[in-house]
């Protein structure tokens, strides 16, 4: 292991040196769903937080000057890591649900094996957004409802709730377990081979 | 273009000098998962983010986590690392997930079997 005092922040478990495939598992969800809970139920690495500043042709955001205006936003996300073999290594990313991110995301999907929608059901409407975001960028998804202790609702309450289309999994976790956590990644993963399965193209 | 966002408490003017005022990387060369890894050891006399990202990557550290170690934005460690990587003092290992379409069967069994590993 190497010493890492000088360098800013804690030490930090080093990958073997024969990593060389990163992967990218996006987790969604509205502020406060649990979305770090996760992150950190699952990371080999304590989860770190780092921030992605954006600049975006305001073209959908404002029309009242007719300047052709750019905006510029700086979003903060968390991230954790799980080392998976000798080579492929799998970053996790907590993205905010919040509508006006929905640029980061969209750079934030491209590459993703696919993403898991973590939801309240207490707050459904707050994940509607994300789940409609990742239908039209494509990218495949479980939604997992994070078990805060309210009111049971069914799986088809909340299909219909969400408007879900069946083929899309639909799981309840815990997010402060791991062994929970972990499952939600492995129906995504049994979830991006049926996906497969049904595309025998090249 | 940069805006001065009044609270932010990085300074522009700090993250402009770093990059020698460059606010662009002009490519997407790096993903956030890109794995870099460094072919030297610091010299004396180099700027200290180049420095500390040598040191940070003698083992595989993926773009994102030398953002988060440097305490950067990762728009601007994009910016050191291409000025690294054009000097062949790292190299990069890009993912070879597909950009638009399914990974491949055996890349998901992979993943599947590290995950039940944990």
């Amino acid at each position: 292991m190497d010493s890492a005092t000088s360098d800013p922040g804690a030490p930090r478990q080093a990958l073997s040196s024969t990593a060389d495939n990163g992967l990218k598992i996006v987790i969604v969800g509205g502020f406060g769903v649990g979305k770090t809970t996760m992150v950190r139920s699952v990371s080999e690495i304590r989860p770190l937080n780092t921030e992605e500043t954006m600049t975006q042709a305001g073209e959908a955001v404002d029309h009242t000057d007719g300047v052709a205006a750019k905006t510029s936003t700086t979003v903060a996300f968390d991230f954790g890591r799980i080392t998976l073999d000798a080579r492929n290594v799998l970053y996790l990313f907590g993205a905010p649900g919040q509508e006006r991110f929905w640029f980061l995301w969209d750079r934030l999907f491209s590459g993703t094996l696919g993403a898991v929608v973590l939801v309240d059901t207490r707050r459904l409407a707050d994940s509607w957004y994300a789940i409609d975001r990742l239908e039209h960028h494509g990218t495949p998804f479980v939604v997992a409802c994070n078990d805060f202790g309210g009111p049971a609702h069914t799986p088809e309450q909340i299909r219909a709730a969400l408007d879900l289309p069946s083929e899309v999994p639909l799981l309840f976790c815990d997010a402060r377990s791991r062994e929970s956590s972990k499952q939600v990644l492995i129906s995504l993963v049994q979830h991006l081979q049926h996906l497969s399965s049904l595309q025998p193209l090249p | 273009m940069s805006r001065v966002r009044p609270g932010r408490d990085d300074s522009p003017d700090r993250l402009y000098t770093l990059t020698g005022g460059r606010s662009r990387s002009g490519s997407d060369a790096f993903d956030l998962v890109t794995l870099i890894v460094a072919e030297c050891d610091p010299v004396p006399g180099m700027q200290s983010e180049h420095a500390a990202i040598l040191r940070m990557c003698r083992y595989p550290t993926a773009v994102v986590e030398v953002a988060a170690e440097l305490g950067l934005p990762v728009s601007i460690t994009r910016i050191l690392l291409a000025d690294l990587l054009a000097a062949g003092r790292v190299s990069a290992r890009h993912p070879r997930a597909a950009k638009y379409r399914l990974p491949e069967p055996e890349l998901l069994e992979q993943v599947l079997v590290g995950l039940r590993n944990l």
